[in-house]
């Protein structure tokens, strides 16, 4: 392992795709955040995109049965994936992937990097990244 | 997480629905039914009071920007009551700080209808 691998700590967290459990993610997930040297609006900035993307998965993947959040903490540096095991069909909601909603919006506003598409499955796929404050 | 809803008769003729926690996908329908029964009975100048939400996200945004619409058909208006830095960068951020009238306290919210 290399150096650069060690200072990769990763937590996965699987909830419920419903949504009583999109407060569970987004507290896990400034706990996560508090790890690094967020500011308390780079924090609040976070807790909002991953609440964005589980409801997403919610409002868009009504099949699915779970969301997985997949982060990666790297010093100044957050990524976080998430994704949900939905089954569509090839080219469903295209156009939403291609224009976004309101809260694919607020992710890409809120985030230094977003990439929304879908995964080898089919289901949602969300990469986002953010970065300490001046590290960018 | 959950989310208190008061509603009261203002000073004018608008009537104000207090908030007060977290406005996300699944306490926003609480907040929704309550402005929804407001608009029902035929109050269309309402003032949303947000200075005791910590927390709003996209579908808060459409729960007030759907009052919005409807209240408008009978010419009437949706003001709201925010100082939070926090929940006032999500209206700034999606515009509707252009779209809704954004007041410190309920006094100027009311003196905006006048």
């Amino acid at each position: 392992m290399n150096v650069q691998e060690e200072s990769v700590n990763v937590v996965e967290l699987r909830i419920p795709c419903k949504p009583e459990f999109v407060s569970v993610a987004r507290l896990a997930v400034a706990g996560i955040a508090n790890r690094l040297h967020f500011t308390v609006e780079e924090i609040e900035d976070v807790k909002l995109a991953v609440a964005e993307a589980c409801t997403n998965c919610i409002q868009r993947s009504p099949d699915a049965k779970e969301i997985v959040l997949t982060c990666e903490m790297v010093p100044e540096e957050l990524r976080i994936v998430v994704r949900d095991n939905a089954v569509r069909a090839p080219g469903d909601d295209a156009a939403e992937l291609a224009s976004g909603s309101l809260g694919v919006f607020l992710i890409r506003s809120l985030m230094d990097d977003v990439e929304y598409r879908r995964d080898e499955h089919n289901g949602m796929f969300l990469r986002m990244v953010k970065r300490v404050a001046g590290t960018s | 997480m959950d989310i208190k809803v008061n509603v009261r008769p203002s000073d004018d003729e608008a009537h104000v629905v207090d908030l007060v926690g977290e406005i996300d996908v699944y306490t926003s329908p609480t907040v929704k039914d309550a402005i929804t029964e407001l608009i029902d009975e035929g109050h269309y100048h309402l003032i949303i009071n947000l200075e005791g939400v910590r927390y709003i996200d996209s579908t808060g945004l459409g729960v007030l920007i759907g009052a919005l619409k409807r209240v408008r058909e009978h010419a009437g208006s949706v003001s709201l009551i925010c100082t939070n830095p926090q929940v006032k960068k999500i209206f700034d951020i999606t515009g509707l700080v252009k779209i809704f009238g954004i007041y410190e306290n309920e006094q100027l919210a009311i003196k905006a209808l006048a």
